[in-house]
């Protein structure tokens, strides 16, 4: 059976999923009695209609972009890594220990610094689950949701019992040192004479984010690793027939994705909240998946499949503004429609179509 | 047999087929097909692979429907729907890989799917009764109890065959039925099918193996490229006029092959002994070598350690003994044992299961040239990034090479038809100038066509002086190739010989385990099965 065109499989399918998900979100508040139409507007204008609405869609599909990655390219090793909610927490442990404890005199340095440590600290959380499954065959879902568990409770554990200053109720760290600061959109459009407004959370890991995209793509299709990781995930046999060593892949795979999902840490912790709070991950990491599946693991389509959720979740915050009869929950209703319909419902419209075009294809011929 | 024959050609014919065609998307698969097989006769099918044998047979049992044509069975317009159908219509088939449940009884086997009740005990006792029945009119005796992981492939096979007339099959489809038996089995299986039409079965006998359908069949229809192009009478045609027909042009079975001088051993192995994860030795301590510039055979039946003797010997599992190239010893297990150290000591692998282990189905033609080489400094820019541009530029001239069609290395491994797939595979690893090549089953499912130039390719490069393992479970294969056989049976080498010096039927005792401890030995033990 021939394979379906790129455009198809790519561009079209994810449309079609994303159109049923909106068709049926749209059933869902002509339910409640609003126009479905007026809550699409609201979405789209309150998400990508004004520089402000930018700067909160761009700061969340930064994370987007990170734990996306992090599923992607574990998957293709074949590891359904979704313990980036842990390996992301653990990273911002590390980013935390980095920008609290050292007196930095610039971001500049500070940055790189915490890169490394968010990476090291989120990779050091999946390489557990990934020996387990490369040495002793442990399925690595279920090592690493187990450690998303393990990780929320040393987080409070942490929080509670060592870096809260004394005398503080929240569970959170000291706010960090201000030469940890990362500038912020309003502040690197400042540089070159532009107006950015002050508020919006965006800030310059979206520029890493966005350089991860192109390293990651560069590492998957350009280099030997790459090469060997995807050979391993479509065959593991023929991977033993050419010599690629299983353990090998399995390990590097996951490094990198906890890595990622670590990066993913910067953005909220350092770039933001400029402390540690007990839910920094604010449940990027799952998101991350739907972002893996509908962008196909391609660094490009998760990229974009990250920018889209970014605007359903700060558009979806506008909608609960603008439109009171739609509720919080409604928000996330439509937010797991749309995860729904191109993550996990992905086959319900890939066959089909599959179907459709070998028809077209005959009949041409 | 012709009296009989000619009785029921004034009758309908048992099965008729008017006009099936069938496509699977741009694939025409069985294209405006006409047949008729008369009651109690034996019709052999032949084609190469792809030429929609299967298609038709499945059409036929009710797995696929055709798009347009009819089926008539014993004159009546039959709709075959489903192999429930099917088997209402008296239709059995025999799978080429047996549908028996392994820790299930021969009866609860043959009852399976036809209980008729909440409680499985009266079938059983009712399929007791029919089953010594069925055993004695067709010399299909089976032990009713035995489990049938604890059968030989023969017997597993004839409750297949059980299977089907216990559902009261007046048609017998057989798909590749003699790939796994040994030429005593087959030959068993033959008796078998001729008992069945004489007591008026019709049967129709799938096979690639034209000396079978010589053996066996009444009439044989040939099929090229989805048609059907030929039904003749078996006595009135041969091998040769078969095969050309089959391939559409005059072909070659055996390849020319001028002698050359050997030389020195290429290729040691010293007590082999390969155990699997249960712990059950599958090759049993053999010792082989190749000399550089010959061809070593390895035959016999499947399943008697030729996977793990190449598995061993690729790198693929871990192995006890020594394995020698140009006198050097590599490791067989621990450091220094997997595939890649293999290759880089020049030793290059085809093997057995391309799709499985050769090729990466989902990628592109070029990455899969650069396979398993991809460390090798002409497929890379630096230490970190692939040279993209020139795999595919290697990849290219290599397709051309190797006639690979189509010669596009952006097409993915998986659309490429068998033949071609092993052309990828041939062409990846003769192209590093092995010093030993191993090759597994180099002819597997592919067509006739390239199965020659397969073959002139292998001969080329033990010409070339490379020291060649040649594992394959065709005897042709063998005979055509190799300069010495070896016989694997039950994991140990049971009789070398040189190929020029022995025949099928010599051969054929040692591959069903009758061994020779001497030559007077053998002499005896061929006289008592003769």
């Amino acid at each position: 059976m021939k394979s379906l065109p790129k455009g198809v499989d790519l561009v079209l399918i994810p449309l079609i999923n994303l159109l049923l998900a909106f068709m049926i979100s749209g059933l869902v508040v002509v339910y409640i009695g609003e126009n479905p139409f007026r809550a699409m507007q609201i979405i789209i204008h309150g998400s990508l209609g004004s520089a402000y609405g930018l700067g909160y869609t761009l700061y969340y599909a930064t994370n987007f972009i990170f734990t996306g990655l992090a599923v992607a390219v574990a998957f293709h090793a074949r590891m359904f890594n979704i313990g980036g909610e842990g390996q992301a927490m653990v990273g911002a442990l590390g980013t935390a220990l980095v920008c609290l404890y050292i007196e930095w005199p610039h971001w500049i340095i500070a940055f790189p610094v915490a890169i490394l440590a968010a990476a090291l600290f989120g990779a050091t959380w999946s390489a557990i689950p990934a020996y387990l499954q490369a040495k002793r065959g442990s399925h690595i879902v279920i090592t690493t949701i187990m450690f998303n568990f393990i990780a929320y409770s040393l987080m409070v554990y942490l929080l509670v019992h060592i870096l809260k200053p004394k005398g503080q109720m929240a569970p959170e760290s000291a706010k960090f040192v201000a030469g940890s600061n990362l500038p912020t959109a309003h502040e690197i459009f400042g540089w070159f004479g532009m107006v950015f407004p002050k508020s919006p959370p965006l800030n310059i890991t979206f520029l890493l984010a966005m350089l991860a995209c192109f390293l990651i793509w560069l590492f998957i299709w350009r280099t030997r690793m790459g090469y060997a990781i995807r050979a391993f995930g479509w065959s593991e046999t023929a991977a033993v027939y050419a010599g690629i060593s299983p353990f090998r892949i399995i390990m590097v795979s996951m490094l990198v994705s906890g890595g990622l999902a670590g990066l993913m840490s910067i953005n909220t912790v350092m770039g933001e909240a400029e402390r540690l709070l007990i839910d920094s991950v604010q449940g990027a990491g799952f998101v991350g998946i739907a972002a893996a599946l509908m962008g196909r693991s391609h660094p490009l389509g998760v990229f974009l499949a990250a920018v889209l959720f970014g605007v359903l979740y700060q558009g979806g915050a506008e909608l609960e503004f603008e439109m009171p009869a739609v509720s919080r929950e409604m928000i996330v209703v439509i937010q797991a429609l749309v995860i729904l319909f191109t993550g996990a419902l992905e086959n319900l419209v890939r066959v089909p179509i599959g179907k459709l075009f070998l028809k077209l294809n005959t009949k041409q011929n | 047999m012709m009296t009989s024959t000619e009785q029921h050609d004034r009758a309908a014919p048992m099965i008729e087929l008017r006009g099936i065609t069938k496509s699977f998307g741009s694939v025409q698969a069985n294209k405006n097909i006409h047949l008729k097989v008369s009651k109690g006769s034996i019709h052999g099918i032949v084609g190469e692979n792809g030429a929609g044998k299967s298609t038709l047979m499945s059409i036929l049992y009710g797995f696929y429907k055709s798009d347009s044509g009819e089926i008539y069975i014993n004159g009546e317009l039959t709709n075959i729907t489903d192999s429930h159908k099917a088997i209402e219509a008296g239709i059995g088939m025999v799978h080429q890989h047996f549908k028996l449940v392994e820790n299930f009884t021969v009866l609860e086997n043959v009852i399976l799917g036809t209980e008729n009740n909440f409680l499985i005990t009266p079938a059983l006792n009712n399929a007791r009764v029919l089953l010594s029945k069925l055993a004695s009119a067709y010399s299909l005796e089976v032990n009713p109890d035995a489990l049938i992981e604890d059968l030989s492939v023969g017997h597993q096979q004839r409750v297949e065959i059980l299977k089907a007339l216990y559902r009261q099959a007046d048609i017998l489809i057989l798909d590749e039925p003699t790939g796994v038996l040994t030429p005593a089995e087959a030959n068993h299986l033959f008796d078998i099918l001729k008992n069945l039409s004489n007591e008026g079965k019709t049967i129709i006998l799938i096979t690639h193996k034209l000396r079978e359908i010589m053996a066996v069949t009444d009439t044989v229809s040939v099929m090229r490229r989805g048609e059907m192009t030929t039904t003749l009478q078996t006595s009135e045609t041969n091998p040769q006029e078969l095969a050309e027909l089959m391939v559409g042009r005059s072909v070659l079975l055996r390849v020319e092959k001028e002698a050359t001088e050997v030389g020195a051993k290429s290729l040691e192995v010293e007590n082999l002994t390969v155990t699997d994860k249960r712990g059950v030795t599958t090759l049993k301590s053999i010792s082989f070598h190749v000399r550089k510039g010959e061809i070593l055979g390895i035959a016999g039946v499947a399943g008697n350690g030729q996977t793990e003797l190449l598995e061993a010997l690729g790198g693929i599992t871990p192995a006890a003994g020594r394995m020698k190239i140009n006198g050097e010893e590599i490791p067989l297990n621990g450091v220094g044992s997997d595939a890649r150290s293999k290759r880089e000591n020049g030793v290059s692998h085809v093997p057995e299961d391309r799709q499985k282990l050769g090729l990466i189905l989902d990628f592109f033609a070029w990455e899969n040239i650069a396979f398993g080489y991809h460390h090798k400094d002409e497929f890379n820019m630096n230490r970190f990034l692939m040279h993209n541009q020139k795999i595919r530029k290697i990849a290219r001239s290599e397709m051309v090479k190797f006639d690979i069609r189509p010669p596009s290395p952006g097409t993915l491994a998986k659309n490429f038809s068998g033949g071609n797939q092993q052309k990828i595979v041939l062409a990846r690893e003769l192209e590093q100038n092995p010093k030993v090549l191993i090759v597994g089953q180099p002819t597997r499912g592919v067509d006739i066509g390239a199965i020659e130039f397969i073959h002139q390719k292998i001969i080329d490069l033990r010409n070339m002086g490379a020291a060649i393992l040649l594992v394959s479970v065709e005897l042709d294969e063998i005979f055509s190739l190799s300069d010495r056989v070896a016989v694997l049976f039950d994991g140990k080498i049971i009789g070398e010989r040189i190929t020029e010096k022995t025949n099928e039927s010599e051969l054929g005792l040692l591959m069903a385990g009758i061994e020779d401890d001497s030559e007077t030995d053998s002499l005896v033990t061929r006289k008592a099965t003769e």
